[in-house]
């Protein structure tokens, strides 16, 4: 079987970002004391024995002196100091880390967090920078602090764990080696006090270092290793080919909701997901209840969904009526075998009475397995969620009993002339507008208390809830129900409204975004309509930097007056676009911005720059569903941005070759032509000279007047290339005046006066053209180059015409020759440029017609040639005539 | 019989001097050099040529400059050798003072022409004596008598045509800019108005000529300005 050409394209692409990127080695143990930093220095010392650049970016001091003479005579960069509440921090110095660009850099305790005012929230975050930057980093971990195995940890130890590092830095890693120590020998040590462990944390070590402890966490070490070694070996059979049997890929869907248990769901689900080698997706349905969840609820879900993009998954939000459907359809067109969701939380009754999402889940999955995880962990924290319950509108529950009082009134009133069917028609009427105009609670609530004031007051005995007639607990019964399915229905269909609402709008966004921004030509129109979109999408200020030079962003267009945007907005912005990755509000990097900070995404990777939106609410982006319909507005715009570009490069492209192709013509018809006739003078003096006393005096004349008429034509090309240097230059100015024509007509025929000695000439000017504003020498040039062509095209002696007329709105100049005329579709080839009818007839650049149509379309005119009736050539230049007339001077009326 | 005229060449192009030293000699000029404007305006200082022959690309001088520096302390006529496409130059060199010119590459007769005309010119200038009638081939102007005939019979001419056309014959086979024949017909205030002059330098040609778009007597210069045929 060959490996899938997809997967052979990613890894290759993985490995040239690899190569640029530095490379990634992990000293990975169980637990603190194993020995990983003195595992890493021993292996920096090597590297630097065999002359690499090795530098310590940090290491955690110890205060051991084997681990101290290890460190001596290695280069150390200072560590930063951080002053935080009366205390100095140490912490890594990213920038003098970039700064001093290693080739090695030495970075201890990969899970720690930052102190707050640096630039990453996480070391990890630091690391990946440093990474990118094409420098080798070594730094070591405790399987405690891998992420996904981080609630596990917790679980066998009973001691939470914060600090953690995303599975992917792992994975991503391009070598692990583990630093092992058989339990008794860790447990010997400890005792000895030779594990370093902060003075804070020695009461939890106390619980920490136990022997059943440590062999489970061993036991997760060499698994964790395994697996990558694993994962390894499947990227090289991948590369090698040397697979012989391919699993059908798992695909591992998780179902999660805003339980407080839904980030260990997404864990559990990580590490079943590595065990299988499966693609996993976690999936979050929004039924139209969501809406109505109070905000902390929400962002458990946003939160857990986070987590699992960090992870590595696909994560995806869908809505719809039923959570069962929903998923399972979604399962299905995703080719999903395995479903992976939480135990149902709800106690057995509720269960009983309502059914459980996993119930209909195993009812209706037919081949998908689904499996059902326990989400509860001993040991593992929950913060209790303060505001779980929605502020309670208590003024549509007054409105609520008001409606009841008032149905109940109206009933009263109308007794005892009405049937009690009738009463509870006003009731049920009360508890429709209830519904439609309150949410879910107040509907409920107006629902029970019609059902209880209908009793109390309508059915006998009167003002007691009891119910003698069993005709009357079918009515109240039936009434109930009817109340409290209207009641649901309608809150309901409302949620759905507003929810579709908002999906169209958000749909309309995007699509609005896209059609915007592809009738947008230039690079400035772009960003401005990609702003202006945002910003009234997201109801937030946006600013727009593109990197220009020295890959220094640039401001380019903010959609308010940008008031906001200082110094520390542009560095994150600088600090987006040369990373590519957001930064700023709400993000782990540079999270004290007031923005939010998106890369522009060009073609094949790069970065154009950063957007920066600062939403009117800090927490604005914190559905995923608005972050990635804010990253698809800001991916549309980098796309058009890079289509501009292109645009524009491609035109450049474009008239570089016609110039290329142009030059290149002129040059060898300009080559050809300048020799011809200085070929005709050098022959004819030279064969005078030479020969001359040889030579009767006719034949001595002939050869002169031959060079004399070689010259005049050589004169004319030189004039011709002159003008066109001129007209291709693109600064023509005409220098526009009134000219009679016949005098133009005049100087362009002395012009040639040799060259059309012995042809009829007939001009005829009509009288009424008495002036016509034109460039005078230009068009002069124009008329020598027509009656040379006409000349040159046709025989001896033969008549030429020319003539000059007014047509509506235009001046005619016409030079009509009887010659051969043109043949098919030589017409309009006759004005491109160097086109010359028959090469090997006397010569001529070819540039005549071609500076002719040159200049007559700088008048705004057109230029045309055809065949006349009785054969022969007309070329026919017509000009715009302008409207004013031409003035006549003071004394002309004298 | 005098002495045959000096002409002093201002050219820097070796071979130009070349060719128009054999001809000029042979039409029995005498010829000085210059290779530089500077030069040229020492040797015209020192040896006071009949005629100046200018080329106006020089090395070192705009040859405007040399005209201007000429004609501080000198009414000897100058003819401009300029290429062709220049028009705007050739309209400065006149306008400051030089007397016609020929446009690179020229033949023989036509420089022989201006030559012959400037140095008459020159002659009318110094006797005071200037011809009252003016005849080429079929066209007479007789400037005390105020008339004008062609091939025998009267024409009639607006003031304006008849001062245009007188212009021009007080200086036949001479160059007059479209400036100088403004200046001359419609005053000082008038220089810019070339199109009053092409309307009624269109009107007289309509008047005097056959065949108006080859005229005989009434000659264009394209870009530069008008000038009286001395013999069609």
């Amino acid at each position: 079987m060959r490996p899938d050409p997809d997967q052979l394209l990613q890894r290759v692409r993985l490995e040239e970002q690899k190569r640029a990127r530095g490379r990634l080695k992990v000293f990975f143990g169980m637990a603190a004391g194993v020995g990983k930093t003195y595992a890493m220095l021993q292996a920096a010392r090597r590297l630097r024995e065999s002359g690499r650049d090795v530098v310590i970016g940090y290491v955690e001091p110890h205060g051991r002196p084997e681990t101290e003479a290890l460190l001596a005579g290695l280069e150390q960069l200072p560590p930063q100091r951080v002053e935080y509440r009366g205390t100095s921090l140490r912490e890594l110095d990213l920038d003098a880390s970039l700064a001093r660009r290693p080739e090695v850099l030495l970075v201890d305790e990969l899970a720690h967090t930052n102190s707050s005012g640096s630039r990453h929230a996480k070391r990890w975050q630091d690391v990946e920078e440093i990474l990118d930057a094409g420098i080798d980093v070594y730094t070591t971990i405790n399987v405690q602090h891998v992420e996904s195995l981080n609630d596990v940890v917790s679980a066998i130890t009973g001691i939470p764990v914060r600090e953690t590092v995303p599975d992917f830095i792992l994975a991503e890693s391009d070598e692990i080696e583990l630093v092992d120590l058989p339990p008794d020998e860790l447990l010997q040590r400890f005792s000895e006090g030779k594990v370093y462990v902060p003075d804070q944390a020695k009461l939890a070590s106390q619980q920490f270092f136990r022997k059943g402890n440590l062999i489970a966490l061993r036991e997760m070490a060499l698994r964790k290793v395994a697996e990558n070694v694993d994962a390894q070996m499947r990227g090289y059979r991948v590369a090698h080919t040397v697979q012989e049997t391919w699993p059908v890929a798992e695909r591992l869907m998780v179902c999660i909701g805003p339980s407080p248990f839904a980030k260990q769901l997404v864990r559990a689900a990580k590490r079943t997901a590595t065990q299988l080698h499966a693609a996993w997706i976690v999936v979050n349905v929004q039924t139209p209840d969501w809406s109505r969840l109070p905000d902390a609820v929400r962002s458990r879900a946003y939160e857990a969904l986070h987590l699992a993009e960090q992870l590595g998954a696909e994560t995806i939000t869908l809505s719809g009526d039923n959570v069962t459907t929903e998923a399972l359809a979604f399962a299905r067109s995703r080719n999903v075998s395995k479903i992976l969701i939480g135990k149902p939380a709800e106690p057995l009754w509720k269960r009983a009475l309502r059914g459980s999402i996993l119930d209909r889940l195993v009812d209706q999955s037919g081949e998908i397995d689904i499996y059902a995880v326990s989400a509860r962990i001993k040991g593992s924290e929950i913060a209790p969620i303060h505001g779980l319950r929605s502020k309670i509108p208590w003024r549509e529950y007054a409105v609520a009993v008001l409606v009841v009082l008032g149905s109940t009134l109206l009933g009263l009133s109308l007794q005892p002339g009405i049937d009690l069917a009738d009463v509870v028609m006003i009731y049920l009427l009360g508890i429709v507008g209830v519904s439609i105009r309150t949410s879910h609670g107040p509907g409920l609530a107006a629902c029970l208390l019609s059902a209880t004031t209908f009793n109390f007051f309508f059915t006998t005995p009167y003002y007691t809830l009891a119910i003698d007639r069993a005709q009357f607990v079918i009515t109240f019964v039936v009434m109930l129900i009817v109340g409290l399915t209207i009641s649901g229905l309608t809150s309901r269909v409302r949620a759905q409204a507003s929810f579709a609402v908002e999906r169209e709008r958000r749909t309309h966004a995007l699509f609005e975004a896209t059609r915007s921004l592809s009738a947008v030509g230039s690079e400035g129109e772009v960003l401005a309509s990609a702003a202006r979109q945002i910003a009234e999408t997201f109801e937030a200020e946006v600013a727009a930097f593109l990197l220009g030079e020295h890959s220094r962003v640039v401001l380019r267009t903010t959609s308010h007056d940008g008031e906001w945007i200082n110094a520390r907005e542009i560095g994150v912005a600088q600090w987006v676009a040369d990373n590519g990755r957001r930064a700023g509000l709400g993000t782990a990097t540079l999270s004290g911005a007031e923005a939010l900070h998106l890369p522009i995404p060009g073609a094949g990777g790069r970065t154009l720059g950063a957007l920066a939106v600062r939403p009117a609410e800090v927490h604005g982006f914190q559905d995923p569903e608005r972050m990635r319909l804010l990253e698809a507005i800001v991916g549309q715009a980098g796309a058009a941005l890079d289509r501009t570009r292109l645009a524009h490069i491609a035109q450049e492209a474009e008239v570089e070759v016609e110039t290329e192709r142009m030059r290149n013509a002129l040059l060898s018809a300009v080559s050809h032509d300048l020799r011809t006739p200085l070929a005709t003078i050098q022959g004819a003096l030279s064969g005078i000279l030479e020969r001359g006393e040889r030579l009767p005096a006719d034949q001595q004349k002939e050869l002169l007047e031959t060079a004399r008429s070689e010259a005049d034509r050589l004169n004319r090309l030189v004039h011709n290339l002159l003008d066109l240097t001129r007209v291709q230059s693109g600064d023509l100015k005409l220098n526009l005046d009134w000219h009679p024509p016949e005098e133009l007509i005049g100087a362009a025929l002395s012009q040639l006066e040799r060259s059309l000695a012995g042809r009829e000439l007939c001009i005829s000017i009509a009288p009424e053209l008495s002036l016509i504003r034109v460039d005078g020498l230009l068009l002069e040039q124009v008329l020598i180059n027509l009656l040379e062509n006409a000349e040159r095209y046709s025989p001896a002696g033969s008549p030429i015409e020319v003539k000059a007329m007014r047509d509506p709105g235009v001046v005619v100049l016409e030079i009509c020759d009887r010659g051969r005329g043109f043949t098919p579709g030589e017409e309009r080839r006759a004005f491109e440029r160097f086109y010359r009818a028959q090469p090997t007839e006397r010569g001529g650049a070819g540039i005549g017609l071609t500076i002719c149509g040159a200049i007559v379309r700088a008048h705004g005119g057109t230029i045309e040639a055809r065949n006349r009736d009785g054969g022969g050539a007309c070329l026919r230049v017509s000009l715009p005539l302008p409207e004013d007339p031409p003035p006549f001077g003071p004394e002309a009326r004298a | 019989m005098m002495s045959p005229p000096n002409i002093l060449l201002i050219e820097d192009d070796c071979e130009m001097r070349r060719w128009l030293r054999v001809i000029l000699e042979a039409e029995g000029y005498r010829l000085l050099f210059a290779e530089t404007g500077e030069q040229g305006v020492i040797e015209a200082a020192a040896r006071r040529p009949e005629l100046i022959l200018l080329d106006l690309g020089l090395p070192d001088l705009d040859g405007v400059d040399v005209i201007h520096r000429v004609r501080g302390w000198s009414a000897t006529p100058i003819v401009v050798i300029s290429a062709r496409g220049q028009e705007k130059y050739k309209v400065e060199a006149l306008d400051a003072g030089a007397d016609d010119y020929v446009s690179k590459p020229f033949g023989v007769g036509e420089l022989l022409a201006r030559l012959r005309v400037a140095l008459r010119h020159a002659a009318t200038v110094r006797t005071g004596t200037e011809a009252t009638r003016f005849k080429a081939g079929g066209l007479e102007v007789d400037l005390a008598a105020r008339w004008v005939r062609v091939d025998g019979q009267d024409v009639h001419l607006t003031p304006i045509e008849y001062k245009l056309l007188t212009t021009l014959a007080r200086h036949p086979g001479r160059m007059l800019t479209h400036r100088q024949l403004l200046k001359e017909v419609w005053g000082p205030n008038f220089v810019e108005h070339n199109n009053y002059l092409r309307v009624h330098m269109s009107q007289l040609r309509r008047k005097i000529e056959e065949q108006p778009a080859r005229p005989r007597y009434i000659l264009t210069e394209p870009g530069v300005g008008y000038r009286l045929a001395e013999d069609p």
